[in-house]
């Protein structure tokens, strides 16, 4: 309610104590290798969705360890599932499978069961 | 690291503080704010400590607000603060000892302005004859007002009647201590432990009993910020700069906030009824906030001063709890009673926050 004129902005501090991990968790349990991702951005350069959108598989990660599950769902709707970025990536994450892990978690998290 | 090599480092982060002979400047804005915060601050140096202090009704406003506001050019600043030095001087001072935060980072300025560069002070000095036809000499010392009380403070510690210690479970109340960020962020050297380890008030918290908050946004500004408050399309940032500590203080559970600077105590108390009609939330204990006391105010308290002399219905966060902590005695009737015992009324409550 805004009964003086003016309204509390949120700052965009992120407080690993209080984020919500269910989703990070979710994907770390259903694909391991999101663990020893090194946000080295590979992904990120070949991306073919990123020629044509903002998209970054980096910058997703980042969204899911954030706990900002708005963010991620806005942002996974972009990938093309071309695969690209698992040819490139250094550590061998299966970022497909990643990317489709985030899809069964939102789903989840819209029928409450995430 | 060895200790003799801590208090060498540590000597380094001291600044000289007068003794006696001081010339008192008053604030604009804590005459209103907290009214009897300057007052107790001349009882307890007049007549607890029995220092020479002239407190002049000449002197005006150093024009701080206007000029952090972008409203007064600096050289009009410095020749209203050059008539306030020849106050000084007439009144045969040299000591000159400031009430306000922003005052005293402005003086800082202007001095050390001066200092390196001696032309812009023989221009204002030029000012200021042909405006007033008066002449000044530079203050010798100039210290805060909190540091005064920061060099007193074990005296005080001696005379007083209370501690900060809860006198229920002898246990000693959690303090939060905000420095207003004009005291030594702009000038390191000017304030007692400098910008990073500033202890004007961890000084006083630490001989009157009571137990430093360390927490995260310790060192983060009130959100007063001069203009982010005056334009009132900007006090969004005020109040989230402010929650933004308690937030952050609150699970530390303090007793109270102490402050040094007149905006902070003002907006640290005052927003936490604004926050709390507007979220809901309240950061004390039962839905009260957290009391927020100038030094002063703590100064009075732990000299055992009535809690009513000290100012304390001015404040929108209730001081009782804290009184009760420490088993201050009050009348609760008295609190909105004047000079002769005449009901001044009671404020309106808010609607979250609990007051007394």
């Amino acid at each position: 309610m805004n009964k003086f004129g003016y309204t509390i902005s949120r700052d965009n501090q992120i407080d690993y104590d209080k984020v919500d991990r269910s989703m990070a968790a979710f994907i770390e349990k259903n694909e391991p290798t999101f663990r020893i991702c090194i946000q080295c951005g590979s992904c990120a350069a070949s991306c073919s969705a990123a020629n044509f959108t903002r998209f970054s598989f980096r910058k997703l990660c980042l969204l899911i360890r954030r706990g900002l599950t708005d963010d991620v769902q806005k942002e996974v709707s972009k990938c093309m599932l071309c695969g690209k970025c698992r040819l490139v990536c250094p550590r061998g994450v299966n970022t497909r499978n990643i990317i489709l892990n985030v899809h069964q978690a939102l789903h989840k998290t819209t029928v409450y069961e995430l | 690291m060895k200790l003799e090599g801590k208090k060498r480092i540590w000597s380094e982060y001291q600044k000289e503080i007068a003794d006696d002979h001081y010339y008192y400047a008053r604030s604009c804005i804590r005459q209103n704010f907290f009214p009897a915060s300057e007052t107790i601050f001349l009882r307890i140096m007049q007549q607890e400590l029995g220092k020479d202090i002239k407190d002049d009704a000449r002197h005006t406003t150093c024009t701080g607000i206007a000029y952090h506001s972008d409203l007064v050019p600096f050289d009009t600043t410095m020749t209203v603060v050059a008539r306030l030095f020849s106050l000084m001087t007439e009144a045969g001072y040299e000591n000159y000892a400031p009430s306000c935060i922003t005052s005293f980072g402005l003086y800082s300025e202007i001095l050390e302005t001066w200092e390196h560069h001696p032309e812009i002070e023989a221009r204002v000095r030029e000012h200021l004859w042909k405006s007033t036809r008066r002449e000044f000499k530079k203050p010798k010392n100039l210290a805060h007002a909190s540091d005064i009380v920061y060099k007193f403070r074990h005296r005080i510690a001696e005379k007083g009647k209370y501690r900060l210690v809860n006198h229920k479970t002898g246990e000693p109340l959690k303090v939060v201590e905000h420095i207003g960020c004009h005291y030594s962020r702009m000038f390191p050297h000017k304030g007692v432990g400098g910008a990073e380890y500033p202890y004007v008030l961890v000084g006083m918290i630490e001989a009157w009993g009571g137990e430093v908050v360390d927490y995260p946004e310790r060192r983060h500004c009130c959100g007063f910020g001069f203009r982010q408050y005056l334009v009132k399309s900007n006090r969004g940032y005020s109040i989230s700069s402010s929650r933004k500590k308690f937030e952050s203080m609150e699970p530390f559970k303090p007793d109270m906030i102490i402050t040094n600077c007149p905006g902070c105590p003002y907006f640290l108390d005052r927003w936490q009824y604004a926050i709390s009609e507007m979220e809901g939330k309240t950061y004390g204990e039962n839905g009260n906030g957290i009391p927020v006391l100038t030094y002063e105010e703590t100064a009075g308290l732990v000299m055992g001063y009535d809690p009513w002399d000290l100012g304390f219905q001015m404040h929108q966060v209730s001081v009782e709890p804290l009184l009760d902590k420490i088993g201050v005695p009050y009348d609760p009737y008295a609190k909105y009673l004047g000079v002769n015992g005449k009901f001044i009324g009671t404020p309106e409550h808010p609607e979250v926050l609990k007051v007394y």
